[in-house]
């Protein structure tokens, strides 16, 4: 086992990095780079508040879900894949909820996980069938690690021929007993 | 039109039937989609980490293309042009973007105040389309996007849309003096490039630490640093201070983000149950790696739920913290010029070039770390530059 034991003679620093030969070394080196980015250019414009004369509008008849923590959409947003269904509730419900909060937060993760749900049943309403081996990009596993990729196949289906073993031997039981 | 299509974590398409973007706003642009790269946080995206993933979305925020469309107030871009799009959706006149944090900006995100619009990264992002895709939706089309110069090569200019200006800020926020022993954990294509940046801020000393052995092999190379793997050097807090005459490094850096590995109580919190905001291994090694009043750059993407950190040691070391997503437009035109003087060559991270139509296996390639993949790039059929 690791241990992380130390002797005072394992402490050195060797400074003999030649970085001569790098170029560009020390190109941008500035000794007053401090205060650095992301305050460097600060102007306290936003002390004035929300008065900045804002971009103009961007309008939808689509559903766009806002954040309890801004009073209006912002100038532009994107339109992708407004909120529909089960996921759909479960999202306009944690947007109820602040950023800061897990009532926020952990739904939306139930509801992306509702929302593949939702999207295999929306794929088969289409009369398409998910390639889930195509999905996963599994002909790659298949390509750059096969014998791990074989010995993953092997496993799951002696796993699932031992349960399906099982079941069929407790019901051949059962059957046995109840004679 | 061909595009990624999101089905759920571990599930993605290439669908030929996605509806071609259009006109939103009158200072959009439609862009047709050159070259796409898949980024180390649309993994976190592609594992299904982030919150308000939604199915039917397309990934993608590092992208260059060329313009087919603009909108009717579109002054700066014209049909034809040429563009590398930074990945950061900005206004450009609110108080935040004024002060060129354009990874801030307060009118391109409605669904969450704590970050601005991102291309193709959830509807906590804003909801916007990605750019792996054949066409994309620019919004802010004046002042974004920037159009790529005659002598550049289309590798490299699409990474300089989040990969580069990523790892430069990374180098930058930490404030590196001259001389400076700088740690950078993770060796992901931020991390590499973090490393190389830290150079050019004058650092003494550039340590990497990760745990894939091709990609340090790499790193060692291209960014001439040392490289560790943590696996092999014990506890990697206790292997920095060893290596700083116990007083730690004057800056560390988290490349690394949300799926960091190396503690297993952090695994199952983060990245298994999801009870926190990703991984915090790396941000823990780095707040207890630095030095006494030492700075620790974050560039690492971690969800928006709380997350466990040693918050006592920031405070009982007075280590100052920087953090942003890198603010791409603000860091172009140095980051042209380095790229034209030969001192970044961003296109040598690029390990695998993949047809849009087989974008599955680009991620599972990535993902599943095969075939030493550091970096791919999507690049669509018709995609001629």
């Amino acid at each position: 086992m690791m241990t992380d034991e130390t002797s005072p003679s394992d402490f050195k620093n060797i400074r003999t990095a030649d970085y001569s030969h790098i170029k560009g070394w020390g190109i941008d080196a500035d000794t007053k780079n401090d205060p650095t980015y992301p305050i460097k250019r600060r102007t306290d414009q936003e002390q004035a508040g929300y008065t900045w004369e804002r971009p103009e509008q961007q309008t939808t008849d689509l559903e766009i879900l806002k954040s309890v923590e801004r009073p209006n959409l912002t100038a532009v947003f994107g339109s992708a894949a407004p909120p529909s269904g089960l996921s759909g509730i479960m999202r306009r419900a944690a947007y109820k909820y602040s950023e800061s909060s897990y009532g926020r937060w952990l739904p939306l993760l139930m509801a992306d996980r509702v929302d593949m749900v939702e999207g295999v049943i929306d794929d088969l309403s289409k009369g398409h069938v998910p390639n889930v081996f195509a999905e996963r990009g599994w002909t790659a596993e298949l390509k750059y690690n096969r014998k791990n990729f074989m010995l993953k196949v092997a496993a799951g289906v002696a796993i699932t021929a031992a349960i399906a073993t099982l079941v069929v031997y407790n019901k051949k039981k059962k059957k046995v007993q109840s004679l | 039109m061909l595009a990624m299509n999101y089905r759920g974590p571990f599930r993605v398409r290439a669908d030929r039937n996605s509806p071609d973007p259009e006109i939103e706003h009158p200072n959009d642009a439609i862009v047709r989609v050159l070259r796409s790269c898949i980024c180390g946080s649309d993994l976190h995206l592609y594992h299904g980490l982030v919150p308000d993933t939604r199915v039917g979305t397309t990934f993608g925020h590092e992208f260059i293309g060329e313009v087919v469309e603009i909108g009717s107030s579109v002054q700066n871009l014209k049909v034809g042009d040429k563009v590398m799009v930074p990945f950061n959706i900005a206004c450009g006149k609110c108080a935040f973007c004024r002060q060129e944090l354009y990874g801030n900006c307060h009118e391109s995100n409605p669904e969450a105040t704590a970050v601005g619009g991102i291309f193709g990264y959830s509807h906590t992002a804003g909801g916007y389309h990605g750019g792996q895709a054949e066409y994309v939706r620019v919004p802010y089309a004046d002042v974004g996007p920037t159009v790529i110069p005659d002598w550049m090569d289309p590798d490299d200019a699409v990474l300089l849309t989040d990969v580069v200006p990523t790892g430069y800020q990374a180098a930058e926020m930490a404030g590196i003096q001259t001389g400076d022993t700088v740690v950078v954990f993770g060796a992901g294509p931020i991390g590499i490039m973090a490393a190389k940046c830290s150079w050019l801020f004058g650092a003494g000393r550039v340590i990497l630490i990760d745990q894939l052995d091709y990609r340090l092999e790499f790193a060692e190379k291209y960014a001439q640093c040392e490289v560790y793997n943590f696996n092999f050097i014990g506890d990697p807090v206790v292997f920095v201070k060893t290596m700083t005459d116990s007083l730690g490094a004057d800056v560390c850096i988290d490349a690394v983000g949300c799926e960091a590995a190396g503690n297993t109580a952090n695994t199952i919190m983060g990245r298994k149950m999801l009870l926190q905001g990703g991984s915090t291994t790396a941000l823990h090694w780095a707040i207890n790696s630095v030095k006494k009043g030492g700075i620790v750059s974050i560039v690492g993407v971690y969800g928006p739920t709380d997350a466990l950190v040693p918050i006592g040691n920031v405070v009982n070391k007075g280590i100052t913290i920087r953090a942003n997503q890198a603010s791409v437009k603000r860091l172009l035109p140095r980051l042209i010029e380095h790229v034209k003087n030969g001192i970044l060559n961003p296109k040598e991270i690029i390990t695998h070039r993949i047809p849009l139509e087989e974008v599955a296996e680009g991620y599972h390639i990535f993902s599943a770390k095969l075939d030493n993949c550091i970096k791919p790039v999507l690049i669509p059929p018709a995609a001629k530059f």
